[in-house]
């Protein structure tokens, strides 16, 4: 059973290292990781949650602005985005905010193609992102399941 | 402008138009260039209308300002046509009229000649004049004379007349016969000297001929021929004769015709008669013949001419040498070369006769003058012709001031047409500059911008750093570890303050800087100062310290990061160029300076030189360039401060530093020492090779100086080192605190203990105790280790003084005493171990300061009982109360570390407080309500400015507002008004106040973004995501700043 949660802590402290050190998240995740405490359990994954709904959200007005071929709304793509470069740099995901600022580059200068790549790596980033944190909150439940304690991460 | 721009490019990417609200946003470049360029416009122009108003005194100075402005608008918005037109407008009257520049030349080449030849007329018309003049003179007088010696000669003939009359005639018998007539004129000849000869000549009638030829035994006879005479009616036969002219006698004289005509003529008129002239037989000159009647009896008075016929009785005649006379006369006249004289015989006036005067000596033809000749003889008449020999030469005076007058007319001219050329030139200049100045304008426009960008991208990463660093000194550090981390981030500060410092130089060069006024602790500010550099001294082995003398003021008002600037300016120069020695920064009052100079003396140079002793009482004994550092007068700084500490002139307001800066570097060579404050000069150029810099520090620390009102200097020996001063004027803050406490808050829990200071070198001794007394430590300082261990030990008979009293807490030895006192191990060793046995005394600590340790070194200091407790220079106060904690464990008191405690006192600000998150974005907004209720706060969120406004209807029970200022719809910025409205509304009706705090959530921090949260009723604002550190301050601050709250917190 020790051997187990040693395991499964062993296992989600790399994740979670290997987390940072590939750029996905940032210091405000460990922030955001600080502020759970017993009154909030499950504070994290309610914001991340939150995030996600939010990307989605956000991603999707972004795409029906940008196909509407010749009547593009930039500035609506820019407000969208800057939505998203806010809540991508609350909850600490740092490539999506990286991706965001492109973006919003691109968008300033009105550049088409480059505002619908930067759509499209969004898309991917917050979906694979998604994934990742999907898996360490099944690691998370699993140590809790497994009746130990989830570790604290230093980076 | 704009909207066509777009829709050209719109079109161009084959997007339709777009619904652009705010086109100014999507074009911040040209916009801002717009902006800035006609915000700077009103000063600039004002200073080129200056000079150029100089230079042209006609210009209109309002007028060209108008010019200028529109000049200058012309580059920015250059589609305005009209503008380019008035632009146009801004040459002047010459050089629209350049063209005319030559021709005006010109023109007033031809006038001047004009001129000049009117002038020549004139004074060649005078001078004429003048010369005409002249001739008339010369002509009547020598017409004057001529006729005086010939009527002179004339009266000589009537005299001879009247005597062959009176002695021929009135006697008989005759008186004279040819012998005496001949005799007696050559004797009087001289009284005739123009008459070649006399002749009497008879008159005969034909009746009386032959009585007559008888008489005198001659015929009579012709003149022509000599043949005896034809029958006439008359004779006039030569009876007398002068010798000369002897071949007379005889002659019949009426038988020539002139002569007779002469005869007739005369015997009617009884005057003198002459003939025309003729050539004169004996000398061939032209003469004339005079002939003058002689009559026999008395006439009767006006007798008529048949009565002077009938009492004719001969005639007297003499052949007159006209030439002779003339030239006789003209030879006895000054001025006679200058004058051709011809002399006429006009009787016939169509035919005038040449009586004197070579024919063909004409003279100058065009100017002569005729005299009137009056020779006594009515029936002819002569006039005298005068003229110059030669041509009237040009006068002198006319040939120099006509060419002088026509250069210097021309010179005139040409002056005033190359001033002309020359303000042509230089209004063309002038407009090229202007346009220049509008392109260098731009330019600066662009690299402000640039700056701006720039430093923002630097400081992004930067505030990274700066929040880590932090972060990690949340965290266990040990003493080492913590003071380069907060050494790291003061550099960090450092940068960014940098950062601030370049937008600022363009200030400073602009003239536009101006000093802040805030209250800041000087000591705290050269802690940190000596902190940038400490680990570069400690690399290099140098010794940096700092004095504050405690008549400083603990807090004074003024431009703290500018003082700052200027001292890590000149001890970074000092880092820089120095190997060995020290760095010595010493700041006290400036009247201080003055009295310690005064009773010292002035330290000469040479005698410097002169007494070179082995080691120097200075801070590392190497020697320094001012003698004022060394211990000498130094001691009298310190022991001053401790006798008349009270002293203190309260009375101005405002207290004067100096702070002087001494190292034993390279010192700066005589030669460059010059232009040493110039920006970007160096010593030469091989020195910014070797040591890099650009040299502006030093002109922009002269800059900053002059703005404190102080004044910089530097006195420096080259090879021995530089001692920099300058002093700078502060206001005085006696009773103001800081409001913010400063990072590194003095632990105050070394109050009241004793320490010795072994050192043996006074300055360095005075250094470390006056940290030491920022420490509250009181300390004693001994020169010897020895002395100071007999002295705790109490050997040796010496009492232990203050020891055997009072507790001493620590002995701190400096590394050189220690090391140069042998064998002192391991009685330190023996007084560790006895103190330690001793219960009733606490042991006094032992701590070993040093500038650098070798391994070796460090394990024999462990070995001798100093522990780890070795305290690497530089010494800031903070650093010794950091180490000491750790020796005397008093790091359950500590203080610094907010760790712990900070998150402590967010929790009491915040708990139970009821918070209003105002974001959009549902993300962030769950995120800062996560974190403001780990502080104990209770939450209310709202997505929109208007939500918020619903919920904040008064009366509410919201402690503090936290908003974004980003949103759709009201952003944060409108929201905030609308409340503050609400509030302002709700005290004119119900008399209460309320002020709820809010605050701004913003990503981007930067000093503009603040302002407008100010203005528009916030009371400040936290950076997003949430730091502790940050959030904290700003709560407390508005928590603090506001009772009301509180109340309305217990009123809830």
């Amino acid at each position: 059973m020790d051997t187990l949660v040693a395991q499964l802590q062993r296992q989600f402290r790399d994740y979670t290292i290997s987390l940072y050190h590939q750029g996905f998240l940032d210091d405000q995740f460990t922030e955001l990781k600080k502020l759970q405490d017993e009154c909030s359990p499950d504070f994290v994954a309610e914001v991340v949650s939150l995030f996600f709904e939010d990307c989605e959200k956000l991603i999707g007005n972004m795409a029906r602005a940008l196909d509407q071929t010749g009547n593009v709304d930039f500035n609506l793509v820019g407000s969208s985005v800057h939505q998203l470069k806010g809540s991508s740099s609350s909850v600490g995901a740092k490539r999506v905010k990286g991706l965001c600022i492109t973006f919003k580059e691109c968008c300033d200068s009105q550049n088409f193609e480059g505002c619908v790549r930067c759509l499209q790596q969004v898309d991917i980033e917050y979906k694979s992102l998604k994934a990742k944190l999907q898996d360490l909150f099944n690691l998370e439940q699993q140590i809790v399941q497994a009746g130990g304690r989830i570790p604290q991460v230093d980076i | 402008m704009f909207q066509s721009f777009l829709s050209q490019l719109i079109t161009d990417m084959n997007w339709a138009a777009l619904n652009n609200p705010n086109p100014e946003e999507k074009e911040p470049k040209s916009s801002d260039f717009y902006h800035l360029g006609a915000i700077d416009l009103p000063e600039k122009p004002r200073k080129i209308d200056f000079w150029r108003s100089g230079l042209m005194g006609f210009a209109k100075m309002k007028q060209q300002q108008q010019q200028l402005q529109h000049s200058v608008a012309v580059k920015m918005n250059s589609s305005s046509n009209e503008q380019v037109g008035n632009n146009k407008k801004g040459s002047t009257f010459i050089q629209e009229h350049r063209a005319l520049l030559p021709k005006g030349l010109i023109l007033w080449t031809i006038f001047v000649g004009f001129i000049s030849r009117g002038i020549y007329q004139w004074m060649d018309d005078s001078s004429k004049v003048r010369r005409e003049e002249v001739l008339v003179s010369m002509c009547d007088q020598r017409a004057r004379m001529l006729q005086d010696q010939f009527s002179v000669s004339v009266n000589h003939v009537h005299a001879l007349a009247i005597l062959v009359s009176t002695f021929h005639y009135h006697k008989n018998p005759s008186a004279i016969d040819q012998g005496t007539f001949a005799d007696y004129t050559a004797r009087t000849a001289f009284e005739r000297p123009l008459l070649s000869g006399v002749a009497y000549a008879e008159k005969v009638v034909n009746a009386e001929r032959e009585m007559f030829e008888s008489q005198h035994n001659w015929v009579i006879k012709t003149m022509d021929t000599g043949e005896p005479s034809p029958v006439r009616d008359e004779y006039a036969p030569v009876i007398f004769s002068q010798d000369s002219v002897s071949y007379l006698e005889s002659l019949d004289m009426m038988s020539g015709e002139e002569d007779r005509e002469n005869i007739l003529r005369a015997r009617e008129t009884g005057k003198a008669v002459l003939t025309s002239p003729f050539r004169l037989l004996a000398s061939h000159h032209l003469g004339v013949v005079l002939t003058f009647p002689v009559y026999k009896a008395s006439l009767p008075k006006n007798p008529t001419v048949q009565e002077r016929i009938a009492a004719t009785a001969g005639y007297l005649g003499g052949a007159f040498d006209v030439e002779s006379l003339v030239e006789n006369l003209l030879g006895q006249l000054a001025g006679n070369q200058a004058i051709v004289v011809h002399v006429y015989d006009i009787t016939n006036a169509s035919d005038p006769l040449v009586m004197y005067g070579n024919q063909d000596e004409e003279g100058d033809t065009s100017l002569y003058h005729e005299s009137k000749l009056d020779f006594g003889d009515p029936f002819r008449k002569h006039k005298m012709i005068c003229r110059y020999l030669q041509k009237a030469p040009i006068p002198l005076n006319v040939l120099t001031t006509v060419p002088l007058f026509f250069g210097i007319c021309f010179l005139v001219g040409y002056i005033l047409y190359s001033a002309g050329v020359h303000i042509v030139k230089v209004e063309d200049d002038f407009h090229e500059m202007q346009e220049l100045k509008v392109r260098a304008e731009a330019a600066d426009v662009a690299k402000s911008q640039f700056l701006a960008t720039v430093s923002h991208e630097i400081r992004t990463p930067m505030n990274g750093i700066l929040g880590m660093l932090a972060m990690l000194l949340d965290t266990e550090l040990s003493s080492t570890q913590r003071d380069y981390a907060q050494t790291a981030q003061i550099c960090g500060k450092a940068l960014i303050a940098l950062i601030n410092e370049v937008l600022d130089r363009a200030k400073i060069e602009a003239g536009k800087l101006e000093l802040e006024s805030v209250p800041f602790d000087i000591r705290s500010i050269l802690d940190d100062v000596l902190s940038l550099f400490s680990e570069e001294s400690r690399n290099k082995r140098i010794e940096l310290a700092v004095f504050v003398s405690d008549k400083v003021p603990e807090i004074v008002k003024g431009d703290s990061g500018r003082f700052r600037q200027i001292i890590i300016n000149l001890v970074g120069n000092s880092v820089k160029f120095t190997e060995k020695g020290h760095i010595f920064v010493k700041v006290h009052l400036a009247e201080q300076a003055k009295d310690g100079a005064e009773s010292n003396g002035v330290v000469s140079e040479d005698m410097i030189v002169a007494s070179k002793p082995s080691s120097y009482n200075t801070l590392s004994g190497y020697e320094a360039a001012d003698g004022r550092n060394s211990w000498d007068s130094f001691k009298h700084l310190v022991s001053e401060e401790e006798l008349s500490l009270l002293e203190f002139d309260t009375s101005s307001s405002n207290v004067r530093l100096m702070v002087s800066i001494e190292d034993t570097g390279i010192g700066i060579p005589l030669a460059a020492q010059g232009r040493v404050f110039m920006p970007f000069m160096q010593a030469d150029s091989s020195t910014s090779r070797t040591y890099g810099g650009t040299g502006i520090g030093l002109s922009i620390s002269k800059c900053l100086v002059e703005l404190m009102r102080g004044q910089i200097s530097f006195v420096s020996r080259p090879r021995i080192g530089s001692t920099f001063w300058f002093t700078a004027v502060f206001d005085k803050c006696e009773k103001c605190s800081l409001k913010k406490p400063t990072v590194e808050n003095l632990p105050s829990s070394f109050r009241g203990m004793r320490a010795i200071v072994v050192d043996a070198k006074p300055v360095r001794a005075a250094v470390t105790r006056y940290h030491m007394k920022r420490l509250g430590i009181n300390v004693d300082v001994m020169t010897s280790l020895r002395t100071a261990v007999s002295s705790v030990t109490g050997r040796n008979g010496s009492s232990p003084l203050p020891l055997g009293t009072t507790k001493l807490d620590m002995i701190l030895v400096e590394k050189d005493s220690w090391i140069s006192t042998e064998d002192i191990d391991s009685e330190i060793r023996q007084m560790n171990s006895r103190t330690n046995g001793n219960v009733h005394h606490k042991t006094p600590k032992l701590a070993l300061f040093a500038t650098n340790i070798t391994n070796s070194e460090f394990d024999r200091a462990k070995s001798a009982g100093f522990a780890d407790t070795v305290i690497m220079k530089p010494l800031r106060a903070s650093m010794i109360g950091a180490c000491l904690q750790q020796v005397l464990e008093l790091r359950k008191t500590r203080q610094q570390h907010p760790e712990g405690s900070s998150p402590a006192t967010l929790k009491s600000l915040l708990t139970g407080k009821k918070i209003l998150v105002v974001d959009d974005n549902m993300v962030n907004r769950r995120v800062a309500a996560g974190a403001l209720k780990k502080f104990g706060a209770e939450v209310v969120c709202a997505e929109s400015g208007q939500v918020a406004l619903g919920l904040l209807q008064i009366p509410h029970s919201f402690d503090a507002c936290f908003m974004d200022i980003q949103m759709p719809q009201m952003d944060g910025f409108e929201a905030t008004r609308q409340i503050r409205m609400m509030e302002k509304e709700a005290k004119e009706k119900t008399k209460l106040e309320w002020h709820l705090p809010i605050l701004a959530m913003t990503a981007d921090v930067i000093h503009a973004t603040y302002e407008e949260c100010l203005k528009s009723g916030m009371d400040g604002y936290v950076s997003k995501p949430f730091e502790e550190e940050n959030l904290y301050k700003s709560v407390a601050k508005s928590f603090k700043a506001n009772p009301i709250s509180d109340l309305s917190c217990s009123q809830s």
